[in-house]
């Protein structure tokens, strides 16, 4: 993992030092709350229905063990005793007095944390991959090139003040599990024509109230050109990008408006630009690359006499291995996804003792390593096929080993209008409902894959644009009401869903979302996932299962 | 009628004003007023009280909050809907949600 450098700690200390006296201040009255917000949003710390909310940066989601049971700690002492992974691998805490936040940022920066690009019109936390560096076919570890961004941008003068938030991923796999063509800029490590490293450059994807997905404006960037190249989309978007309509000024309206002449600005910026004071040196790269050396890895036998025993005796833990368990990169090896989606509770939540769990297991069974999903699980990305079993008991014990990941009740869902200013209606309650109606695991498995993904606004935090079953909560005369969207995707093969007709009533909704369901199960062919079959059979068919006949007039 | 609520500097809080124009934590508690003198008042709070975070004024009656932002206001009354072992939520008053 990467430790913090003098700069780092440095750097973090007096921010947190800076935003005590700005909350001393506007205690005092001192400080306008006009005048204040924007120093706030500044360190992460928004103001909810019923309370400050603080967001806290997990840089591409990798946390180790002292991290995650310092965050345990804050749930406990600062917070009601949990924590809410989000879907760009972050944390936040839902219930932080003001008075106590700049404790909480101290305490953070105890474990290199901070809360700094966790909101704002700047480059946000920048999200990659759950499985750097344990995922068979990677071209690079996308954490080294992660961080160097993450180094770049944080506070960048130049780019703390853009025309609207800017959120950029990294992956290095054909796979994608980090969303990368629904972000601002995605980047994906691939190999050139004469197998030299580079990037194709993607940009202006976005979800919210206008969803796109990203155009790749360069099939091809060497390695060694990345920063120049960022700094070269960042300047054509800081110029151009529309500060008179928020609802227009992410770099994806820019991109959507002409791909081909923002591609052209962005060559002609680059160009002209002074690449050798732009790009990182050769040396900071090797620097930061050193953090993520593979760990030392003992030489074991491909199968585990002890883990196909276990899975012989133990059915719940089969399960738990089939749908939780993937193939590691490393003979032995494994990696495990730990579900924050127990059936019938709010997706993404974490209990201060389940993350000391979680961080327990890291520091026996992973080498320290935890990461976050952009999806709201967490992942043990080195684990002993040997260990598997006791991992999973304890997961078990500490009522972390739901084995849906993937599955129906795998659910991502906004906070909704139980939580969040912005919310038109509520997404965790439904979401609870339709894990409920699917809580079976057998006729979860049966499903198969299946992403259902909930908002509780256009603003799309929930994803619901990518889901394979989207929800939208909107709000009608004062009453909740959910559209479905159908056929969208986060991955490789990514599409935006597309909306079904009327909406349902919050009474209604599961009744529908099952519907679909069962016409997809009565339609697939063997081993068809639903996705694939909505996209072969078409709309209608599913409007037919959702409306009946009204679907005609 | 109307009510004004707020959220506390401090900690975020649910707030509403109560009869004496100071603040109280609990809507059974909260001042009614006619539109004019909701607004009036909430003149009053806004240039007078620097320890709340935002404050507004919402449709209600002796019942609670009303019309179209009652779901949201009912919700910040009693607290999510979710979590019913935390917080005000776990009080009974949120089974009417």
């Amino acid at each position: 993992m990467y430790r913090y450098d003098e700069f780092d700690e440095t750097l973090v200390r007096e921010r947190v030092a800076e935003f005590r006296g700005q909350v001393a201040r506007r205690l005092s009255g001192e400080l306008s709350e006009e005048a204040f917000k924007p120093l706030r949003l500044m360190n992460g710390l928004y103001l909810q229905l019923h309370a400050y909310m603080l967001r806290v940066a997990i840089p591409y989601g990798t946390l180790s063990s002292r991290q995650m049971r310092r965050l345990a700690h804050i749930a406990s002492v600062y917070d009601k005793g949990y924590g809410h992974f989000t879907t760009r691998q972050n944390i936040q805490y839902n219930w932080p007095a003001l008075i106590d936040v700049p404790d909480i940022l101290d305490e953070l920066a105890d474990v290199e944390m901070h809360a700094i690009q966790t909101s704002g019109n700047c480059i946000r936390n920048i999200t990659s991959d759950p499985f750097a560096g344990a995922i068979a076919g990677e071209i690079d570890d996308p954490r080294v090139w992660s961080e160097l961004i993450r180094q770049w941008s944080s506070l960048h003068p130049e780019f703390s003040f853009l025309p609207r938030k800017f959120k950029i991923a990294v992956t290095a796999s054909a796979e994608d599990r980090a969303a990368i063509k629904v972000h601002d800029i995605g980047l994906r490590i691939r190999k050139g024509a004469d197998g030299e490293r580079g990037f194709e450059v993607m940009v202006g994807g976005g979800l919210g109230r206008t969803p796109y997905i990203a155009e790749t404006i360069r099939e091809f960037l060497p390695e060694r050109h990345l920063l120049s190249y960022l700094e070269a989309v960042m300047r054509i978007y800081n110029r151009l990008g529309r500060r008179d309509n928020k609802y227009k000024a992410r770099v994806k309206i820019l991109v959507a408006e002409d791909a081909a002449e923002f591609r052209r600005m962005v060559e002609d910026e680059w160009a002209r630009s002074d690449k050798d004071s732009l790009d990182a040196p050769l040396d900071e790269i090797r620097r930061i690359r050193r953090h993520f050396t593979p760990p030392k890895f003992d030489r074991l036998a491909a199968e585990s006499e002890a883990f196909d025993a276990a899975r012989a005796a133990r059915p719940e833990f089969d399960r738990w291995v089939k749908t939780n368990v993937l193939p590691h990169r490393q003979r032995g090896y494994a990696i495990v996804l730990i579900s924050l989606k127990p059936i019938g509770k709010p997706p993404g939540d974490i209990s201060a003792r389940q993350m000391d769990a979680v961080a327990d297991l890291a520091e026996r069974y992973s080498f320290d390593e935890i990461r976050a999903t952009h999806e709201q699980n967490l992942c043990l990305p080195h684990v002993r096929k040997d260990d598997l079993f006791a991992v999973w008991r304890t997961l078990d014990a500490a009522e972390l080993a739901t084995p849906n990941i993937g599955l129906v009740s795998d659910i991502i869902a906004c906070p909704g209008l139980d939580y969040c200013d912005l919310a038109n209606a509520r997404s965790i309650p439904i979401a609870e409902r339709i894990a409920e109606r699917f809580a079976d695991p057998e006729e979860a498995a049966d499903i198969g894959e299946l992403k259902v993904k909930i908002s509780g606004c256009i603003n799309a935090c929930g994803h619901h644009h990518v889901g394979h079953i989207g929800i939208l909560g909107v709000d009608k005369k004062g009453e909740e009401f959910y559209q479905i969207m159908l056929g969208g995707s986060g991955g490789a093969d990514a599409s935006l869903g597309v909306i079904t007709g009327r909406g349902f009533s919050s009474s209604e909704i599961v009744d529908a979302v099952e519907r679909l369901i069962r016409i997809y199960k009565a339609n697939r062919d063997d081993g068809e996932r639903f996705l694939d079959a909505y996209r072969r059979l078409g709309p209608e068919t599913f409007k037919e299962a959702l409306y009946g006949d009204a679907a005609h007039h | 009628m109307k009510a004004i609520t707020a959220n506390r500097l401090y900690d975020g809080v649910v707030l509403y004003v109560g009869p004496n124009g100071g603040f109280v934590e609990r809507f059974e508690q909260a001042a009614l007023f006619d539109e004019a003198a909701a607004n009036a008042e909430l003149e009053v709070v806004l240039t007078r009280d620097t320890a709340i975070a935002s404050a507004y004024v919402i449709e209600a009656d002796a019942s609670g909050p009303i019309g179209r932002e009652a779901l949201r206001e009912s919700i910040r009354r009693y607290g999510p809907t979710i979590r019913k072992d935390l917080g005000k939520q776990s009080e009974a008053a949120n089974e009417r949600l």
